[in-house]
């Protein structure tokens, strides 16, 4: 211990005594901050809200960041005080679970401590963090970049994985190798060429069996190899992955190999542009911590292929993918009317078609130690998640803006919220969302929305308004009431009232909101952001420098 | 233990903080290493995006933020004038993951914004950069210093961005 810090206040010394003689060279030091603070208050009509005995909570962090040419190092100071609502409550107290320092030689970069990486899309490993989630599952350890030759990239990583102020128990390791064969071969880079680039990689987790019961693969080992080809504005890519056997609570210990396929097409000119995607999951649930569940030590990220709405209400009921199997395809196309044609009239009007369904798997339940079969590549009967929407851009006037949103949203409570006897609802959406510029300055923004909810109800149907009054580049007055007319419970039709006031200066922002807070991405005062649901006040402070 | 070496490299961090902050220039700071990519899966090291001594603008965005679509839309329709007035570059980089970054190269094409688009899949360039949220939005001057931020959209706030651009262009401190 002495020795550390005998080493680290000559290292401080060293940089003092270098720097007093040439003080341009210190380095740099930046960073961020933000906090959320929320005082609860009693909600006697809406059932499960809860006052927590503290009655303010409180989450914090802060960024510190060092860079001095190639080498650069930091740490994040993380406050839970307790956490607030919505958060797991195992993030709790005051710490430092992320520092790192990296440095870069010549095509090697080296980085020891924490980390966030991703092979390919991160079908077998993705290290990531969703601050508004309380996703966090940093690397700790060793990983390495190489580049040996022009156009070959190879990763690999050694670690354990964050558990809130501590580490799982797997111990992953890992590489990935990624080859752009027109950069390999040579020639000057031409972004419109034909162009192909081809990847594999492999992660391997150990973690001991220490079940009396059960036998358990203590190291387990998943491979992906991935390609894609594009020619001007055209690419078309796959990823295929497979893992061997790895029974888990969440999939009841079966000993089956997990598998994923991603496949997809896009294409693009000016006015125009197309998108399509497949993707099959067979099984391929990848955790740290095989007793893990939720958002908790996951490895991996089997991408939703579905649209990500931000709406209030077309938020409403987000997919998630199913890890341990689904099958789904999605189609968009962008169109612009062009400005001066009939539909485009003076400022030309955007169009955007998108359409998802995804089922489970057309499997069979088996008596062996797998589980069940399933066909490669074929929809089940089950509708998991079905959407059609489509959202028409058109600018009336320099002063009027318009965004139109329909959606019919199908969405099987039951396997995606995992609440038995729940079925699938049909839901029905429309959201004006309407801008007016009155000059440089001011402006107001309005959302009207409505949500038909047909099928099982749950909470039955919804109406949202919101207005939003903003004066730049400063200040923003939101108010949002979301309305619950069609609840089949006449004593739940209420109003979720929610006010908020923003104020940004440069790179800090303060937002104080009151009122009835519904969980989910809410984008006011400027920015989107995850939210908890809540009643009461919350004060929200961020700032970078 | 690992108090100890956690506070100290807190300790360390915020001597560094001081003394950084003892220099006059200690507000100004280059654009950090980190490796993103473009849209056809080409690295790019950050440190490297420069426009030629002119005034560059860097914007984070995704796809599914409203926020920042409607900035980068009203930029957009005044883009070749801020180009011929002062030479100032775009570069919007991405922060969408493999959800949706297949849709970053077809909603650039269909809204034809002539910016350098880029991708920051895993958020090196975001986590250097020290974005919370976005859109976020970073001026850089001629020689390559970040001289200002911004977090979050209203509508009128290019106008503002576009001031200082101007000063910048001029030489101007825009302090």
């Amino acid at each position: 211990m002495k020795k550390i810090i005998g080493a680290l206040a000559l290292a401080v010394g060293a940089g003092a005594a270098y720097g007093q003689t040439t003080p341009q060279d210190l380095g740099q030091i930046h960073g961020n901050f933000q906090t959320d603070i929320q005082y609860y208050l009693p909600d006697s009509a809406i059932p499960g809200v809860i006052v927590p005995n503290e009655k303010i909570l409180m989450n914090g962090f802060a960024n510190l960041i060092y860079t001095k040419g190639p080498f650069s190092a930091g740490i994040r100071y993380e406050s839970y005080l307790n956490a607030l609502q919505g958060f797991d409550k195992r993030y709790q107290g005051n710490g430092i679970p992320y520092r790192f320092a990296t440095y870069t030689r010549g095509d090697l970069e080296v980085t020891v401590g924490n980390y966030y990486e991703q092979f390919g899309n991160g079908l077998i490993f993705r290290s990531y963090e969703e601050r508004g989630l309380g996703l966090d599952n940093a690397m700790d350890g060793v990983r390495l970049k190489y580049k040996p030759f022009r156009g070959v990239y190879l990763k690999g990583v050694y670690g354990k994985q964050r558990l809130f102020f501590a580490q799982g128990p797997g111990i992953m390791r890992g590489g990935d190798a990624e080859i752009q064969l027109n950069e390999l071969i040579g020639g000057e880079y031409n972004p419109d060429a034909f162009r192909v680039t081809i990847g594999g990689s492999v992660l391997s987790k150990f973690e001991p069996d220490l079940d009396p019961v059960y036998v358990f693969p203590e190291n387990v080992t998943a491979g992906a190899g991935r390609i894609s080809v594009s020619k001007g504005n055209f690419t078309i890519q796959g990823e295929y992955a497979q893992k061997i056997n790895d029974p888990s609570a969440l999939n009841r210990f079966i000993y089956k190999n997990g598998q994923a396929l991603l496949i997809g097409a896009n294409y693009s000119q000016k006015g125009f542009g197309f998108n399509a995607s497949a993707k099959m999951v067979d099984n391929m649930d990848f955790r740290s911590d095989r007793a893990a569940s939720g958002n908790v030590s996951t490895l991996n990220f089997l991408p939703p292929i579905a649209k990500q709405h931000t709406y209030l209400l077309t938020a409403f009921y987000p997919y998630a993918t199913q890890n341990l199997g689904e099958m789904g395809a999605q189609a968009e196309v962008f169109y612009k009317f062009k400005k001066g044609s009939v539909l485009g009239g003076k400022y030309g009007t955007e169009i955007a078609l998108n359409f998802s369904k995804i089922h489970g798997l057309d499997s069979v339940r088996t008596s062996s130690y797998e589980g069940y079969r399933a066909k490669f590549g074929a929809f089940g009967k089950q509708l998991y998640f079905q959407d059609i929407n489509v959202e028409v851009t058109k600018k009336f006037s320099k002063h009027f803006k318009s965004v139109f949103t329909f959606a019919n949203i199908k969405y099987n409570m039951e396997v995606i919220q995992g609440l038995g006897g729940k079925g699938t609802l049909n839901t029905w959406l429309g959201v004006a969302d309407l801008t007016y510029y009155i000059n440089d300055k001011y402006s107001i923004r309005t959302e009207l929305h409505n949500m038909t909810v047909e099928g099982n109800h749950d909470r039955g149907s919804w109406a949202a308004a919101l207005v939003e009054f903003s004066v730049a580049p400063k200040w923003f007055i939101s108010v949002i009431d979301q309305y619950n007319y069609g609840n089949l419970d006449k004593t739940l039709r209420l109003h979720y009232l929610l006010g908020q006031l923003t104020f940004v200066k440069d790179a800090n922002r303060f937002a104080l909101s009151y009122g009835r807070q519904r969980e989910g991405i809410l984008c006011v005062g400027g920015v989107c952001r995850q939210v908890p649901g809540i009643y009461g006040l919350t004060l929200s402070i961020t700032s970078s420098f | 233990m690992k108090r100890t070496i956690a506070l100290l490299s807190l300790l360390c961090s915020t001597f560094f903080a001081l003394s950084g902050y003892a220099q006059d220039n200690g507000s100004k700071r280059k654009i950090p290493a980190s490796k993103i990519k473009d849209l056809k899966g080409a690295e790019i090291n950050t440190e490297t995006l420069s426009n030629n001594g002119k005034p560059m603008v860097i914007s984070f965005w995704a796809t599914w933020c409203k926020p920042c679509v409607n900035e980068l839309s009203a930029i957009a329709e005044t883009y070749e004038d801020w180009q011929a007035e002062t030479g100032v570059k775009i570069v919007a980089v991405s922060i969408d993951d493999a959800r949706n970054v297949a849709k970053v190269g077809p909603m650039i094409n269909t809204k034809g914004w002539e910016y350098q688009v880029l991708t920051d899949q895993n958020g090196d360039f975001k986590r250097v950069m020290n974005v919370n949220t976005v859109p976020h939005t970073f001026l850089i001057d001629g020689e390559g210093n970040i001289v200002w931020q911004h977090n979050a959209y209203a509508p009128g706030d290019e106008k503002e961005l576009y001031e200082k651009i101007k000063k910048l262009s001029k030489g101007e401190s825009i302090q």
